[in-house]
């Protein structure tokens, strides 16, 4: 896919030229347009980012609760954490969760996709609005939905599987299987990565495939060998936002088990549900704990970058972008 | 100085910043005293609700004439409430549930109303005593009662006459015969549950402290600050309903089944026989009478071992936060609400309209005992035998009721014995095991909250 040609180490200015650079880029008229233009935006993530932000790492040194006295405690927010079962629980249930999430939403989508990539336009044109219109679902719609749907006595789930004689677990009400019909009930709303796929799969030179075909190649030796290198850096995008909305997971979890009145009347939810945003939420605004729960958002945020910076090191050695010399 | 190039384009995006800043703050200052304004009441979590909050409420703006009362709509939410706190405009009333009230004031969040009922002359023995004490906290008083709810059984007469049991046996005071009892009107065949015999709610928030306190179990102490979930009495009550569960199938089971029913529909449980009989509160008759008048029950009490009536009440109140920057207008209106007058009138407006309407109206059951009494006597008039029967009971089961004490920790208590009960549900810990662990988790939340 690509030539090797003799390489050479490019010039890299130092911070100090960059910075001269940057500034002197401030002469020019185009500079104060582009950043009249990106201003909207900068002014949202100063303010409605960034600022609470700083606020809550701030807030996760102390016992900050609103309506009480706020004293500073170092970090006995980040030891109370540590020690806290039900924080490792959560972050034990998230890490399951996205582990099957992540790679379900990616495998329908992309499959979904293929086919959507094989059907006509006009065709194709009502199916993309079919697989689009559940992500436009209010999620806690589907938390709700959810109950239904996978009820263990009446839920069309079990009633679908027992046409095949399976008889289906309890999904709502058996800890093993709380998460894995979450993660199936997620299926649901994979438009948005469909679109994705599709707008990647109609990118696909066709001529790579003729070459392919004329080289002997079978359909899934093309697969593998163009379309997925072809369609990597969708795949990378998706599978890291994937993973960071994954690892977020809430409204409908909280929906379906937290929510009284929902489950019928129970107001506790079950460890099994228990995600570190559900958790992170009782905190603050059960409990009035908002200096514990910012330390819980920070180390969410942490366990997240960490995973991104991981899956970005990971992934270097297998996307494929075109003009690329690899 | 005159600026050029760079300095002067800085220089005007600086002066625009400024003037957004400034604009900004004006708007925000003008919004702010607006609400600050004598002679306004900001309420949050009442809104205009039905008709009984709507009649009152007219009564209630009436009593404060040249008041401007802002009552948005939605029910109390913590979130909203805090952000209101911390930007330095908390509301000058607020309508929230009772269980909530002590954490508020051991907080510092909520003044002691003890001014406010003096200065009103408003007539504290009025309202029902669990009510009061409910929103009592170190002795001062922070809440105005409003709505009170209690728990009674409603059993299914086709089911148990099918099943050949006696009503007797439902007794919650004798507990192999309940079970016996329950073991008959279950129906459970390969594993799925087609009826539930008896459900002893026990997932539900006022289950444990329920079935505790009639096994002579106190969760808590009367200063809300000693929490005593792991006590034998406790513990074994928690090991008899989950032992009420295993016989119906398991918990899985069952509670995938009664996740089906059409709790608030007119093919509810009642109407199609899938449940024998379980605690619940009392504005269930309300439902039934209007979704399906036709079911035939009977209402128990909940009986303690040794046969005293018993229930657990729960329901809503009136508070004036600190910093409210109307507090006597807003104590008015909570005397208003809760008078016993202003109840009657919205009960008797109520009943006219159900009748008018061809409707069952069944009577309203409120925090003020005097109210109460009137309204049964005064508006209610005969559903049928069934629902008669049950109401008159409610009215009872009113008289034994008792409350969990405010506690400076309500929130975290509450979560600490219902996750408990769930863990063992779930099978994942024995009822000893899980009990301990919630007196661990509920009293470490006390003490860092006293």
């Amino acid at each position: 896919l690509a030539t090797a040609t003799t390489t050479t180490r490019p010039y890299a200015p130092s911070p100090l030229v960059r910075a001269r650079r940057w500034f002197g880029a401030f002469r020019r008229r185009e500079t104060w347009v582009a950043y009249a233009f990106l201003s909207p935006w900068l002014f949202g993530f100063i303010v409605l980012t960034s600022g609470p932000m700083i606020a809550s790492l701030v807030l996760s040194f102390t016992d900050y609760s609103i309506i009480s006295p706020t004293h500073n405690v170092g970090l006995q927010n980040y030891r109370d954490l540590y020690n806290d079962p039900k924080v490792a629980n959560a972050l034990r249930n998230v890490a399951f969760y996205t582990a099957l999430h992540v790679p379900g939403v990616m495998l329908v989508s992309l499959g979904l996709a293929m086919l959507l990539a094989r059907v006509g336009r006009k065709l194709g044109g009502i199916f993309r609005t079919i697989f689009y219109l559940p992500v436009m679902t209010p999620k806690v719609a589907v938390g709700v939905l959810f109950l239904f749907l996978f009820n263990g006595t009446t839920g069309l789930i079990n009633r679908a599987l027992a046409l095949i004689h399976i008889s289906g677990p309890y999904w709502t009400t058996d800890p093993h299987w709380i998460k894995p019909g979450l993660v199936i009930m997620s299926l649901w709303a994979v438009g948005t990565n469909v679109i994705i796929y599709l707008a990647a799969l109609q990118s696909v030179p066709k001529h790579l495939y003729e070459a392919a075909a004329m080289d002997g190649a079978g359909s899934f030796r093309r697969f593998w060998d163009v379309t997925v290198p072809m369609i990597s850096p969708a795949l990378f995008f998706t599978f890291i936002v994937l993973t960071i909305n994954a690892l977020q997971t809430f409204d409908e979890v909280y929906t379906a088990f937290y929510n009284e009145g929902v489950a019928g009347g129970s107001s506790g939810g079950p460890d099994a549900a228990r995600f570190p945003v559900i958790y992170l939420f009782q905190q603050a605004f059960g409990f009035f704990h908002l200096g514990y729960a910012s330390a819980i958002a920070w180390m969410l945020f942490g366990v997240i970058a960490a995973v991104t910076v991981v899956q970005i090191l990971v992934s270097r050695r297998f996307i494929y972008y075109e003009g690329n010399k690899r | 100085m005159i600026l050029t190039g760079p300095w002067k384009r800085i220089a005007v995006v600086a002066a625009l910043a400024a003037l957004v800043a400034a604009l900004a703050g004006t708007i925000n200052a003008r919004a702010g005293s607006k609400s600050s304004k004598a002679g306004t009441l900001n309420i949050m979590g009442f809104g205009t609700g039905d008709d009984v909050a709507q009649n009152r409420a007219a009564i209630a703006t009436k009593a404060l004439a040249g008041t401007t009362i802002h009552n948005p709509n939605g029910a109390f939410n913590d979130q909203q409430f805090l952000a209101a706190v911390a930007s330095g405009s908390p509301p000058d009333l607020v309508y929230l549930d009772r269980q909530k009230v002590g954490t508020y004031a051991a907080k510092g969040a909520f003044q002691p109303l003890n001014t406010c009922i003096k200065s009103q002359k408003i007539n504290t023995k009025q309202y029902r005593k669990a009510a009061l004490s409910e929103v009592t906290y170190k002795g001062k008083i922070y809440g105005i009662p409003e709505f009170y709810s209690v728990r009674t059984i409603i059993v299914d007469l086709d089911v148990i006459n099918e099943a050949k049991v006696k009503l007797a046996d439902l007794n919650t005071a004798n507990w192999p015969k309940l079970k016996q009892a329950t073991k008959k009107l279950a129906k459970v065949s390969g594993g799925k549950v087609t009826r539930i015999g008896f459900d002893p709610k026990i997932d539900a928030s006022f289950g444990f402290p329920l079935w505790a306190k009639a096994n002579g179990a106190t969760l808590i102490t009367k200063d809300g600050l000693h929490a005593k979930l792991n006590s034998k009495r406790a513990i074994q009550a928690l090991e008899y309903a989950v032992s009420l569960i295993k016989l119906q199938g398991g918990w899985n089971e069952f509670k995938s089944f009664r996740d089906s029913w059409d709790f608030f529909g007119a093919g509810n449980e009642y109407a199609k026989n899938q449940a024998g009989a379980f605690p619940i509160e009392d504005f269930y008759f309300a439902v039934l009478a209007r979704t399906s008048p036709q079911v035939k029950i009977h209402t128990l009490p909940f009986n303690t071992r040794d046969g005293k009536v018993i229930s657990m009440e729960s329901g809503s109140a009136w508070a004036i936060p600190k910093g409210s920057k109307n507090a006597k207008a807003a104590c008015t209106w909570a005397k208003v609400m809760t008078a016993t007058s202003s109840w009657m009138d919205a009960a008797r407006k109520r009943a006219a309209a159900r009748k008018a309407a061809h409707d069952v109206y069944t009577p309203l059951s409120t925090g003020n005992a005097v109210a109460d009494a009137r309204i049964y006597k005064q508006t209610y008039s005969p559903i049928n035998k069934y629902f008669d029967q049950g109401v008159k009971v409610v009215q009872q089961a009113k008289q034994h009721s008792f409350y969990i004490p405010a506690s400076p920790a309500s929130a975290e208590f509450q979560t600490a014995y219902v996750d408990a009960v769930g863990r063992v549900l779930a099978g994942q810990q024995s009822p000893k095991a899980a009990l301990n662990q919630a007196q661990k988790e509920a009293q470490s939340a006390i003490n860092k909250a006293k």
